[in-house]
């Protein structure tokens, strides 16, 4: 940044690079350069190559073809990423969870050695997060499973950012606000925006649109490996911006209807005031971290792990958001994945047949991009693994399905199929308690919670269901 | 649980069986008698934190018993006999550790099934070294396993320079803390530059390191050694690390805590031999006082997590 010389020098150059798995073309010759002071937005849709590209300027994958070249912060070219400043920040936490805050720096800042470099790791991660995230509350001290997912989050974005020996040049960040909440995530759209003004340049990956248009000054569009468009932010519309990615359901759909349903008998009710009918769609909004998504494990866990429940047979099931920790089984296949609530119930041994068959029905009920389904699951991409967690859902006859922020990371054109399936559902008289960080999928509910310190600080229904009310009833507090 | 409190428990059940022990035998409240007391500990420890090396890379090893006997019949004969030969054999046996981890990584081998196979190879050298009891220890070795420290006994002192040493150098050091990093988050460690294959063989030559220490500290205090002699320290080790407050995964493992497991398990064979127990049940008494220390350390954790 401080580095006037560099002038403005590309500090990263794409030119063909492709890269292929086997048959599949993840990168189909991309030519690309950021210079200092771009703040790159990439979209398109899930599994269109965005996490390869950034694999391949981040130097995890070498390229199949094609030449990636760096400048460092003098001006001298180098093909060493990190030398040039290159630093990621990925969407699956990479944080190592049993290492306090400062010690995960030292993980990826080797330099910091010799005595008292723990004070001196301390200092370096919490000038990093007072500077991106002001008003944090993060104790550099603290071990990073202590942490929420939001904070552990902002903990990976400030080492992004943090200074480490050298200067962060060219910070990616992949769906970094995913799991934060409005405030904390203007906090880093504001940061970006500084960071770039001063030299720096970022990548940002987002499936939110807002965020796009209010950070990025150029966006490039990803389809099936390669670049289909790549101008400036004020070129495009948000609809020019859908329309590029080229998903089919871009326009808004019809069927959306808000037709008032009769409410039929009332089948959940928690100490704690949350209730549902059946049929109804449920959402728990407010801030991140305030209690929704324990609110859920307990109904959860209460109502299918106990030794006192009735019987083996379930009345409820669970859409991991946390896809690592709470969802996938990660050495099984996509089949598997899929037919677990449902494999051999009632039966002494597998029925292969009849599971074969349900992978084919679901795969194409879902819209799982896959040739076989037989392949493992972390063969596919975040957004069809979690069609994946759906369809394993939906396919029990539970009449309850509990969501905890399913969408985290999913591009738009799932969300949407996801949507008109969850719809589709709560017609045919299934219940769905869905916990969400985005207020716009909040207000699709026919009744929301909103939560505030672990307790529920508002129910709205109907027409009250608007994001004003939803971040009135989350704030009042702080406000009073 | 935070790790400044993981410690707590240990301590607490180190605690609890020692007062009972002086309850039981107000005689061994002295310097001779705790000296007799934790004795045998003092290699226990050793292979205690080799153990942990390992489990803190999130790998087990099932060898570490057979690997302290071969270590104990080469310093019973080669380090007594040709002591520069016997140094250069030890120095081979730690190597083949961490060249053992570096493949274990390299090609993605489950770690218990490549430390039980090897476990084999140790015990089938340490019987082609020394077929028959016997060895003689080193003059320097026995003198120092029985030296007598001004105030505190020497097992007293061992134990808390071991505790020490471990804990600057995994929980404060650089590399100690990029070691527990592989055991949280390897890709993490990875991707920030760091070669994998290298750190384990760095965990994996500890662990060799420690356990040739604590080969050498047995055979100080039985002054022979014998094929056999340590096949009990892989249970011993494994249950010390977990004692200790250590977890299986997630590289959560505490040195100083898996000092003090050794020590109650040593404490609690000799708890068990002054409430007369007999012999035949005492393998299962241990096994109960193990799983009573785990109940309440689960008990507390779920405490936390309720507040």
């Amino acid at each position: 940044m401080e580095n006037v010389a560099s002038g403005n020098a590309p500090i990263v150059t794409l030119t063909d690079a492709e890269k292929h798995f086997g048959p599949v073309r993840a990168l189909d010759g991309v030519s690309l350069s950021i210079s200092p002071g771009e703040c790159l937005g990439l979209v398109g849709h899930n599994g269109a190559g965005k996490s390869t590209l950034v694999n391949l300027i981040n130097g995890g994958l070498a390229p199949s073809a094609g030449q990636i070249t760096y400048t460092d912060g003098s001006g001298k070219d180098t093909l060493n990423p990190m030398s040039a400043g290159v630093r990621s920040v990925f969407q699956e936490l990479s944080l190592c969870p049993n290492l306090t805050v400062a010690e995960n720096l030292r993980i990826s800042h080797s330099d910091l050695k010799g005595a008292g470099w723990r004070r001196r790791a301390r200092e370096e991660i919490s000038a990093a997060l007072d500077q991106v995230f002001p008003g944090h509350g993060i104790d550099a001290g603290i071990e990073v499973d202590q942490l929420s997912i939001a904070q552990r989050q902002m903990v990976e974005i400030a080492i992004g950012f943090s200074p480490r020996g050298s200067t962060a040049r060219l910070v990616i960040l992949d769906e970094p606000t995913s799991s934060l909440d409005a405030g904390i995530a203007e906090q880093l759209l504001d940061h970006i925006r500084t960071f770039c003004a001063a030299g720096g340049a970022v990548i940002f990956i987002t499936h939110m649109m807002g965020e796009i248009f209010a950070t990025a000054s150029r966006i490039v569009v990803m389809s099936d490996g390669k670049v289909v468009a790549d101008k400036p932010t004020t070129d495009f519309t948000r609809q020019g911006l859908v329309d590029a990615m080229g998903h089919v359901a871009a326009n808004s759909d019809p069927e959306t209807q808000t037709e008032k349903r009769v409410l039929t008998e009332e089948i959940l009710r928690t100490s704690q005031g949350l209730s549902a009918h059946r049929g109804e769609i449920v959402g728990l909004s407010g801030l991140a971290g305030h209690g929704q998504a324990e609110a859920l494990a307990r109904l959860y866990f209460e109502s299918t792990s106990s030794w006192r429940s009735l019987g083996s047979k379930s009345q409820m099931v669970f859409v991991a958001g946390d896809r690592g920790r709470d969802g996938v089984l990660p050495l099984w296949s996509i089949l598997r994945n899929a037919s677990i609530t449902v494999l051999g119930q009632g039966k002494w041994l597998l029925d292969r047949k009849a599971e074969a068959e349900f992978g084919e029905t679901w795969k194409d009920r879902v819209g799982i991009r896959t040739d076989n389904i037989d392949n493992p699951i972390l063969s596919l991409s975040g957004g069809n693994q979690q069609k994946v967690l759906f369809a394993r859902a939906l396919a029990s006859d539970a009449p309850v399905v509990i969501m905890d922020d399913p969408m985290r990371g999913v591009d738009v054109g799932t969300k949407r199929d996801v949507y008109r399936m969850i719809r589709e559902e709560a017609a045919r008289g299934r219940t769905f308690l869905w916990y969400s960080t985005e207020t716009a999928e909040v207000c699709e509910c026919d009744r929301v919670f909103v939560y505030r310190n672990h307790e529920i600080s508002a129910e709205l229904t109907g027409d009250d269901i608007t994001e004003d009310k939803i971040l009135a009833a989350s704030f009042e507090m702080q406000e009073a | 649980m935070q790790t400044k409190y993981r410690i707590l428990l240990p301590l607490i059940s180190l605690a609890v069986l020692l007062a009972a022990t002086f309850w039981m035998q107000p005689r061994t409240m002295s310097y001779f008698g705790v000296n007799l007391l934790f004795n045998l500990a003092v290699p226990i420890a050793l292979a205690t934190i080799a153990q942990m090396m390992i489990i803190m890379v999130n790998d087990i090893d099932l060898g570490m018993g057979a690997f302290v006997s071969l270590v104990a019949c080469v310093v019973a004969t080669f380090l007594q006999d040709t002591p520069v030969l016997g140094t250069i054999m030890l120095i081979g046996l730690i190597l083949s550790y961490a060249a053992m981890g570096a493949l274990i990584h390299r090609l993605e081998l489950p770690a218990i099934v490549v430390t039980l196979g090897m476990s084999f190879v140790w015990g089938g050298l340490a019987l082609f070294i020394l077929p028959s009891p016997g060895g003689a220890s080193p003059g320097w070795l026995r003198a120092l396993m029985t030296s007598k420290p001004p105030l505190m006994p020497m097992a007293v002192v061992a134990a808390i320079l071991f505790s020490i040493v471990t804990h600057l150098l995994i929980m404060r050091s650089g590399i100690g803390t990029v070691l527990r990093g592989v055991g949280g988050n390897t890709r993490a460690v990875q991707r920030a530059g760091w070669s994998v294959i290298w750190l384990k063989a760095l965990a994996y030559g500890l662990a060799g390191l420690f356990a040739v220490l604590a080969g050498m500290a047995l055979v100080g205090l039985t002054t022979s050694a014998d094929a056999n002699i340590a096949l009990r320290y892989t249970l011993l080790s494994i249950a010390g690390v977990i004692l200790g407050g250590g977890e299986f995964i997630g590289g959560k493992v505490s040195p100083t805590g898996a000092v003090i497991g050794a020590l109650t398990l040593t404490l609690a064979s000799s708890f068990l031999n002054f409430m007369r127990l007999n012999p035949d049940w005492q393998i299962g008494a241990q096994g109960a006082i193990l799983i009573l220390v785990l109940t309440a350390r689960l008990l507390f954790a779920k405490r936390e997590a309720r507040t």
